[in-house]
């Protein structure tokens, strides 16, 4: 990342260039440009047609940063904790990422994302990149390029990337998946301590965060998930517990603390690996997924037969299970149709 | 599908509080934007620092404290030198007529006085950013 201020990114003063080739786009990503980066994310983030190569392009450079989500309920402090966090890696010579994510309306398709503002003056800091996301069409809550949206600011130079996101829905397992370390942040009002926190929080921390330590059974909340963690049978990491006042920012620095050991406890077991390749078979899974999810409904007379079968269930003539068994059978089809098809004209191979 | 029209909602200045500016950006959202609310007290520098990292199509400024003649002009001369023309300025608060033309005239959007109705704020950000995506040739 360039350690130049954030803006300047030395477009000439003549014509302005509205439709920057791709080429150039990288180049300037190459140069350090923020702007270039933050349109980088955004034809990655809308899933646009050029976006594997962009991220092919990009892959070599991906990898270095550590990447933390950060995880739990609305108002708990995650983004004003994200803010101290970020505050205390510049000091430490990092060039932290942040990316943000927040629930689309399914019935709008708007979304208000607000965690930029508990980021204070750091935000500004040449060596910060903040990104929010709308979680878009993503039934889990955290946007489907999110991982993604990470692999550009990896290749940007963030050695840090915190990703947070509200804990609704599928968000935290989501989260915990594409985090090397997953923080849970908690409040003591957040119903009856550790009754109240969902299936699967104690099986995706690495870290427990009481937030709020100001207010009245931040203790008592403690205790509890320091209970409920030793009722568990731990295989090598058990999951800490700290008290943050994220406002005033204590507890941050032990937190930091806990981070890097969590981080090196990864590297002594090899377990920065083995999270690395589950990543890599979910990613390219979901690639493949794409793309023949695509091609099977491209060409459109697979949907008509679908269509057409409907009004042959609806008239009590054909099962759903009949039906799409057909469906099947005629999709399988049509794609070893296009394959003879690609191989009567084969591609040159890529360079 | 049409690519999300992505809005920066702030308030510069020291002045007050954010009421007006929360319920433009709750309205944006209801039609169907990704609002990015970056809050109180903020700077042209900041501003402008946050509209290139959320490459957001539309900034809109919420100005009270009868500032708009030195912050839009700043804000416009900061997403320049961003290489960040092409990104809407527009806002509102207490700006007589004549300032509204100058600012237009200086290159801001359409501004909006206090009485402004908020589907009509929507219907025009919709439009104006589209017809610059249709300029560049997304
Ligand atoms: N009392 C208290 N309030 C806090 C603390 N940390 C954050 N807050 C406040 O809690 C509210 C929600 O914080 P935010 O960071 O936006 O939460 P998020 O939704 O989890 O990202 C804000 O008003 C913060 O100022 C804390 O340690 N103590
Ligand atoms: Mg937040």
């Amino acid at each position: 990342m360039a350690s130049r201020t954030a803006t300047e990114d030395d477009i000439p003063d003549t014509e302005p260039d509205l439709v920057p080739s791709l080429d150039d786009l990288l180049l300037r990503f190459d140069e350090g440009s923020k702007r270039a980066a933050a349109r980088l994310i955004s034809i990655v983030e809308e899933g646009r047609p050029e976006a594997l190569a962009i991220l092919d392009r990009l892959y070599p450079r991906v990898g270095g940063a550590i990447r933390v989500g950060v995880t739990g309920p609305p108002g708990a402090g995650k983004s004003t904790l994200a803010d101290r966090l970020v505050e205390l890696l510049v000091r430490a010579g990092e060039k932290p990422g942040i990316v943000a994510v927040d629930p689309t309306s399914p019935f709008t398709g708007g979304a208000l994302l607000g965690d930029r503002v508990r980021m204070g003056p750091v935000a500004n800091h040449a060596d910060v990149f903040f990104r929010s996301l709308g979680s878009r069409g993503s039934l889990g809550g955290l946007s489907l390029h999110t991982a993604e949206v990470a692999d550009v600011l990896d290749a940007f130079g963030c050695s840090w990337l915190l990703l947070e996101t509200v804990g609704v829905g599928q968000s935290e397992l989501d989260v915990a998946q594409k985090a090397h370390t997953t923080l849970v942040v908690l409040v003591p009002e957040s119903g009856d301590g550790i009754q109240a926190m969902k299936a699967g929080l104690m099986e995706i921390a690495d870290i427990f965060v009481v937030n709020k330590a100001d207010r009245a059974g931040a203790e008592k909340l403690l205790e509890e998930i320091e209970l409920s963690i030793d009722l568990k049978e731990w295989l090598g990491w058990r999951p800490p517990v700290f008290l943050t006042e994220a406002r005033g920012g204590r507890g941050v620095e032990e937190l930091h603390q806990a981070l890097l050991a969590h981080r090196r406890w990864l590297e002594e077991h090899g377990m920065l690996q083995q999270k690395r390749r589950q990543a890599l078979e979910s990613r390219v899974r979901d690639l493949v997924e794409d793309v023949l999810h695509r091609e099977l409904w491209q060409n459109g007379t697979l949907l008509q037969s679908l269509r057409d079968g409907l009004d042959t269930i609806e008239r009590g003539e054909d099962s759903p299970y009949q039906l799409a068994r057909a469906l099947v059978e005629q999709g399988r089809a049509a794609l070893a149709v296009r394959r003879a098809l690609e191989r009567g004209h084969p591609r040159e191979p890529k360079g | 599908m049409e690519e999300k029209i992505r809005v920066l909602i702030a308030k510069p200045g020291l002045d007050g509080h954010d009421r007006g500016a929360r319920v433009v950006a709750n309205s944006l959202r209801d039609a169907g934007m990704e609002v990015i609310y970056a809050g109180l007290q903020q700077t042209p520098q900041m501003i402008v620092n946050a509209a290139i990292q959320e490459d957001v199509d539309v900034v809109a400024l919420s100005i009270l404290s009868g500032a708009h003649m030195t912050i839009f002009p700043r804000v416009l001369q900061l997403l320049h030198e961003a290489g960040a023309d092409d990104v809407l300025l527009t806002g509102g608060g207490i700006i007589g007529p004549e300032e509204m033309e100058e600012l237009q005239r200086m290159g801001t959007g359409r501004l909006f006085g206090p009485g402004a109705s908020l589907s009509e704020a929507a219907e025009y950000i919709r439009e104006e950013v589209r017809a610059r995506r249709a300029r560049r040739g997304d």
